[in-house]
């Protein structure tokens, strides 16, 4: 169910960040979306269909165009870099509707944004939506390098730069905010588990913590899986995910936010014969170890054999 | 399409009537012989008679508005917004207006430049022009705008935590659920009541499908009860008035006083709030309209017979269950019943 977008602009913001616009082909208006929402990007890579997520960076009120950052990947399977190099303005690409798994939440008296790189993308449209209701709010945003910053912060953002030795002190951060402060995390796995273990030592509840990793599927040594439904062997190889495997091979599988947040790929393995690299945020520790499901988008598998009711 | 509006009430003399037609569009619940609880939902992707409109309008329209002011008037506290919740309110009176001017454009109008709409609902007689998302240019707030001139109850349920909180909604016609009591539960809270449905694993299941349900993705399914008189205001907080009424059942008014009573449900992701909203559009027929459809009669008198004591219990016509079975009986030849729920024709 996804839609045509023209390319109206593609700008470099940083060495590494690239803002693409896009609108509808005729103009005709956007749906609204909530900020914090993302749009899956589809890209035709030659022969791959690479699907990708992208944080929306535009006021969610505003209907003329939507805008993504893109942050080049370092070893990534091609989706940011095909987006870099190959997509010029004019050209078409497909989204899907927006999809929110992070979003604001509106009885808190205070927003605390954590942003680490890239991960600023979702709190770019929050904070429109957030200043058009009034609410309170405060971004804090570490990157590495100054010319890793975003050009044109929103106003009061607080920049931590660690090459220029200015970095973020989270447990004083954490220390000083109001009652009903709800913390918002997106960046590096490390960033939000760092910020949630102070907030758990300094007696937060778990619920006034919300956090967004920007997970790629890894890459991994190829594999094959068997699916029991459709009697067929289907390879995965080392730059593909599980789930753009199946794609490729004309299976129909489930999904929804391709980052292995929101479960909706999950599915019942029948047998076993090997280890699954579980790298989701959805099973239990015991789901893991019993290995009777997978969720597609992101995990990966070594062994003998790997039967799916697929 | 023009829709020849009743003069009706749905209390004190009941003068409720269902038209041929709408007796021939009722969303009979049954699609088999037996029922148990499942996660029955599907897209709401059109269809025929009830499911074809989003919001669907018919001839009870005028004077179901009628009574869901009485029920206002008399105890405000059936529409409730949690501060939070104004956002999905607007999101909410614009997915209706929308929907109802593009849906039944003789009926209802909607002009919109820039933030300042004009809203007209020519049933009602009710023509406003007001600022969207601006609360003091509309009579009340956005949810109690809209609903006061919408079919149906409504929740509107906010989505944190890997849950739905029911933190508004205008709820007038429900089945003895109270939104006072229920304000501000998850829905693992407000479903606790339900016998078997929490072991069978039910509400998980629904519960991951509803926090999926995406934009311009809506989702429907139905629900069913029993009532006694085509009364829309059974609430825990007028039983008094109308619990007493299923001692009034006898062989022979039963018929004309035992309605089946079903519940369409539709589920709707709002844009800038991320909410769910909940409408719960319910149908009300009289037994003895209903066994006019003869499938329906069969079928319904098995789904009664076989159905299983404590759901009878909390579907609320235990006391009359055997009038009611036996009533259906005479109706029920033994003879094979098409699969799905609508009527052989």
């Amino acid at each position: 169910m996804s839609q045509p977008m023209i390319v109206v602009e593609k700008t470099p913001l940083t060495p590494r960040v690239t803002r693409f616009r896009l609108a509808r082909p005729e103009g005709k208006p956007l749906p609204v979306f909530s900020g914090g929402a993302h749009v899956v990007v589809e890209m035709q890579d030659g022969a791959a269909l690479r699907r990708n997520p992208y944080s929306l960076v535009s006021d969610p009120f505003e209907t003329r165009f939507y805008e993504i950052n893109v942050a080049r990947a370092e070893d990534g399977r091609g989706g940011s870099a095909f987006l870099h190099d190959r997509v010029q303005e004019g050209d078409t690409l497909r989204i899907g509707a927006p999809t929110n798994l992070f979003g604001l939440n509106l009885r808190a008296s205070h927003h605390l944004m954590i942003a680490g790189g890239i991960g600023i993308t979702p709190f770019l449209a929050q904070i429109p939506q957030l200043a058009r209701m009034g609410g309170s709010f405060a971004l804090h945003y570490a990157v590495k390098t100054s010319a890793d910053a975003l050009p044109d912060l929103p106003e009061g953002t607080h920049l931590h730069i660690s090459d220029a030795g200015s970095r973020m002190e989270i447990a004083a951060l954490l220390q000083r905010q109001p009652i009903g402060t709800q913390v918002y995390i997106c960046g590096p796995e490390r960033l939000i588990a760092s910020v949630r273990g102070e907030a758990q030592a300094l007696g937060w509840p778990p619920s006034a913590i919300l956090s967004e990793a920007f997970t790629a599927p890894p890459s991994g040594a190829p594999f094959t899986v068997h699916l029991a439904r459709s009697n067929r062997a289907v390879h995965v190889p080392a730059h593909q995910s599980l789930l753009e495997a199946l794609e490729d091979a004309g299976v129909t599988a489930p999904w929804l936010c391709r980052g292995g947040a929101c479960g909706q790929c999950e599915t019942r393995v029948l047998s076993c014969k090997g280890e699954i690299a579980h790298h989701d945020h959805v099973l239990t520790p015991d789901e893991r170890a019993q290995n009777h499901k997978i969720l597609l988008c992101v995990s990966r598998f070594a062994g003998a054999e790997l039967v799916l009711d697929l | 399409m023009t829709i020849r509006f009743n003069d009706e009430t749905f209390r004190d003399d009941y003068s409720f009537h269902n038209s041929p037609e709408a007796i021939a569009r009722f969303p009979f619940p049954f699609p088999e012989d037996s029922y148990m609880y499942s996660v029955n939902m599907e897209p709401r992707r059109g269809g025929r008679g009830v499911f074809e409109k989003r919001f669907d309008v018919d001839e009870h329209y005028i004077s179901e508005m009628r009574d869901r002011a009485i029920t206002l008037a008399r105890d405000p506290l059936r529409c409730q917004s949690l501060p939070h919740m104004e956002l999905a309110g607007w999101d909410f009176l614009e997915l209706i207006m929308v929907s109802k001017s593009e849906d039944y454009p003789e009926l209802f109008s909607l002009t919109r430049d820039g933030d300042r709409w004009t809203w007209e609902n020519r049933p009602l007689g009710i023509k406003d022009s007001f600022t969207f998302l601006d609360a003091s240019t509309l009579p009340y707030g956005p949810m109690d705008y809209i609903t006061r001139q919408t079919q149906g109850d409504m929740a509107v349920l906010d989505q944190r935590e890997e849950n739905l909180w029911m933190d508004a909604g205008m709820v007038t016609s429900q089945a003895d659920w109270s939104l006072d009591f229920d304000v501000g539960m998850n829905f693992y809270e407000w479903h606790a009541p339900v016998p078997r449905a929490h072991e069978l694993g039910v509400f998980q299941r629904a519960l991951t499908f509803l926090l999926n349900v995406q934009q311009g993705a809506p989702a429907r399914r139905l629900n069913w009860t029993m009532t006694v008189n085509p009364r829309l205001d059974t609430a825990p907080e007028t039983y008094p008035e109308w619990g007493p009424s299923k001692r009034d059942v006898t062989a022979q008014n039963v018929g004309a006083k035992q309605f089946l009573r079903v519940e369409l449900q539709t589920f709707w992701r709002l844009p800038r709030s991320n909410a769910l909203a909940f409408p719960i559009r319910c149908y009300l027929i009289s037994l003895q309209d209903l066994v006019s459809q003869p499938k329906w009669a069969r079928r319904l008198h098995r789904v009664l017979r076989d159905l299983p004591q404590d759901l009878v219990d909390y579907k609320g016509f235990a006391v009359n269950r055997p009038l009611i079975v036996e009533y259906l009986r005479q109706f029920d030849d033994g003879a094979p019943t098409s699969a799905g729920i609508f009527p052989d024709l």
